[in-house]
């Protein structure tokens, strides 16, 4: 069952709805940044530790932005 | 006394009740309520929106509906970056998966002890012939040997004996002589150490230590 796209908001609503993914993904980018000089800088430093921890947290990181991709092209 | 709101005297207080947002002289009641972005987009044809083609929608002529098309396109330009950043980490869990494979470096000679008076230094190269490294004998004897490929961006580093540190002039990344700890500048980690092992008069290298801290 697919969700039905809302209706009746304002244009300056979904303005508001799209500043606000926008935050999020955001905020998901700078988060995979840091993991990946990180994980790049440990592995340099010939720590392989972490990098498949930091790669499944990216890759979730990722899913969520699709996720958040997906809710707006809805809008 | 005119009702013209241009011409009725101004309350220069600027707490007064019809000034409330404003920074200006103007009265607050001369203005005209802002209009919605939706009433401000007017096609030429002035049509609906909805029945517009898809290339005028995307984008569109005036700066409101822009604004909000170019927010759309930002959030998809950033989850592309987010695959990219996805991609980046595999490319370094598959290195990982190579670097674990690979065998460790062999056992070779670098110098004899003879030739290495105290407070000297040689350059060999290990594991492979474009690994530049430092083998330094310190005044009271000691030996130490250090990848000389900066960790900030792989510049050559130089010995300061008398200062106790490498330096790296590229841009100015200390390192600590008797540890290799990366002790000012730009460099985030310390210099691999080249692990050594002395066998009568002759020095060996029989690996490479990389660090993080």
């Amino acid at each position: 069952m697919t969700a039905k796209p809302e209706r009746g908001l304002t244009r300056a609503q979904r303005a508001s709805v799209i500043t606000g993914v926008l935050c999020f993904v955001l905020i998901l980018v700078v988060i995979q940044l840091w993991l990946l000089t990180a994980t790049m800088n440990a592995y340099l430093g010939g720590d392989d530790g972490v990098v498949w921890p930091a790669l499944v947290a990216s890759a979730v990181c990722l899913a969520l932005n699709l996720g958040l991709l997906r809710y707006l092209s809805r809008r | 006394m005119t009702d013209d709101p241009q011409q009725r005297p101004l309350d220069v207080r600027i707490d007064s009740p019809s000034r409330e947002g404003l920074t200006g002289t103007a009265r607050s009641d001369v203005y005209e309520p802002a209009r919605e972005p939706e009433d401000v987009t007017a096609p030429p044809d002035h049509r609906p929106m909805d029945e517009q083609p898809r290339w005028r929608r995307d984008f569109a002529i005036d700066w409101p509906e822009d604004h909000f098309v170019a927010r759309r396109d930002f959030v998809k330009f950033l989850v592309l970056t987010s695959g990219a950043f996805v991609a980046g980490q595999a490319w370094i869990a598959a290195q990982s998966l190579v670097r674990r494979r690979r065998p460790p470096p062999e056992r070779a000679k670098i110098a004899a002890l003879s030739a290495l008076p105290p407070g000297s230094v040689r350059m060999f190269a290990y594991p492979e012939p474009h690994d530049p490294c430092l083998l330094i004998r310190t005044r009271d004897g000691q030996l130490l040997a250090y990848s000389q490929k900066c960790t900030h961006l792989a510049c050559a580093v130089v010995q300061r004996l008398d200062e106790g540190i490498l330096h790296c002039p590229c841009h100015e990344g200390i390192f600590d002589l008797a540890t290799g700890r990366n002790i000012a500048g730009p460099p985030p980690r310390p210099l691999p150490i080249i692990e050594l092992e002395v066998d009568g008069d002759d020095i060996f290298a029989i690996g490479v230590r990389e660090r993080t801290v």
